[in-house]
């Protein structure tokens, strides 16, 4: 039960051990109907802990409805994101914890709908060598009861330039079903701009999801 | 030093066939509208999958003991003792992981709105707990054993007792929800979602084990879960020539 105040690193490997081969990984289940119990409202705001001296960057509110193949509204799913910060950076392993992080964590309401407030991500280095960045964008996962495993998705910016060489954004070969990983500017709220990205899990407008 | 070698990571490597469940499980009917019927679109891990938050115990306190009520009472139940190690597929402890438990209490009811069971609430018993991993990936809890509960799944249907596990790896890719099950118990063949696992050995290590070691004499029994999550690619030099 107690526990030192101690920063704790990000999760890592132990790099010097010798692998010795293991079973393959854990087998996903679904988090279910009840996974409210880990659901902590305020995670949903990753600049909470930023009240006196935000960090730089835009703050900016990210909204979306999560509908089913029946084009019903999903009302019991765990939304998380996570996004480099506005230099397109993701902290440092070793980094003190005040650190900015594009974590956070959600359910869709009654409404269905997923709301977080967060600061706009800046392009991110892109894999395998290549010199264009990735545009900015958030990665999306999903967790309900329905779901025996995560559902990846992204959620890209409309009007960046960087979406039209996105190595994810130019691998979907169909430029309607491109759209469905878009986030559209949606107004203003407490004076902040909106940007809504719909999530449909199934049928018509399926979200392309990502096999990561 | 750690941190540089993460930040090389190329990506992890995918699921060995069967071993993970598919979206579409006919038999665990939720999954009928919920499940994408497009083929994923398999993308190249880049700093986003390899990447991933920290959780540090000022902001993110452990809670280690669910059997401590509101007010210091003990939660009426079995206790139990769990515990186990957190690994990658080469083996290799993970180091800090948080790992966040939920579960029903006793009776097999969960404090939550949308559980309407008539089995009692346990005032005062959440059912939560948060702990992390120590430098061999380690990490140990004290509970009370789950109840089963029904379902609407089917006639008849009742889940398995079970502790629900979220875990946070060292990149985004290793993000992982899962379910701890219990040694013996007669539901496990029938649990539609224990069983939408295909590959037989990958179901038997969702399924924790008795341990003496762990057992506390006086105390609780003890059962040992360990959690593999994805290994890392180890082919750099391949995929940095890819195209």
């Amino acid at each position: 039960m107690t526990n030192a105040e101690t920063v704790r690193p990000t999760p890592r490997v132990a790099s010097q051990q010798a692998p010795e081969p293991q079973p393959a990984a854990t087998s996903s289940q679904t988090a279910g109907p009840y996974w409210h119990l880990i659901d902590f409202p305020e995670w949903s705001d990753t600049t909470r802990h930023f009240a006196g001296a935000l960090p730089a960057g835009e703050r900016i509110i990210l909204i979306g409805t999560v509908r089913d193949g029946s084009d019903a509204l999903v009302t019991d799913a765990m939304v998380e994101i996570w996004h480099a910060d506005p230099g397109g950076r993701y902290p440092d392993p070793e980094g003190p914890e005040a650190e900015f992080q594009g974590y956070g964590r959600c359910r869709t309401g009654k409404d269905g709908q997923f709301r977080f407030t967060t600061i706009k991500p800046g392009p991110v280095p892109a894999a395998g060598g290549r010199n264009t960045p990735q545009a900015p964008h958030v990665a999306i996962m999903l967790f309900a009861r329905g779901l025996l495993k995560s559902l990846s998705t992204r959620l890209y910016f409309a009007g960046e330039a960087l979406n039209e060489t996105d190595l994810i954004l130019c691998a979907v070969p169909d430029p309607e079903r491109r759209t469905t990983l878009i986030a559209k500017p949606d107004g203003v709220a407490e004076g902040l701009p909106v940007w809504r990205l719909d999530i449909r899990l199934q049928g018509a407008g399926e979200t392309v999801f990502l096999d990561i | 030093m750690s941190g540089q070698v993460e930040s090389k990571t190329q990506g992890y490597r995918r699921p060995v066939e069967g071993t993970q469940p598919p979206h579409d499980a006919p038999l665990y009917g939720s999954t009928r509208l919920r499940h994408p019927q497009q083929q994923p679109l398999r993308l190249p891990h880049t700093l986003t999958e390899t990447s991933a938050p920290r959780f540090g115990s000022t902001r993110y306190p452990a809670r280690a003991d669910l059997t401590i009520c509101e007010g210091g009472r003990q939660a009426i139940g079995e206790r139990i003792i769990v515990a186990g190690r957190v690994l990658d597929e080469d083996g290799r402890p993970i180091r800090h992981a948080m790992v966040e438990v939920w579960q029903a209490n006793a009776a097999g009811r969960y404090d939550h709105e949308g559980d309407t069971h008539n089995a009692p609430l346990e005032p005062g018993f959440e059912g939560r707990g948060r702990v992390f991993t120590d430098e061999n990936g380690n990490y140990r809890f004290v509970t009370i054993k789950p109840g089963a509960y029904p379902w609407r799944n089917h006639h008849n249907a009742w889940r398995p007792n079970h502790i629900h596990f979220s875990l946070f790896g060292a990149g985004l890719a290793q993000r992982l929800i899962t379910q701890m099950y219990f040694p013996g118990d007669p539901l496990l063949p029938l649990d539609p979602i224990f069983n939408a696992t295909p590959d037989r050995a990958g179901r038997e290590r969702l399924v924790s084990s008795f341990d003496l070691d762990l057992t506390e004499p006086e105390q609780a029994l003890g059962y040992r879960f360990d959690i593999v999550l994805r290994g890392r690619l180890e082919t750099p030099f391949e995929d940095e020539h890819n195209p």
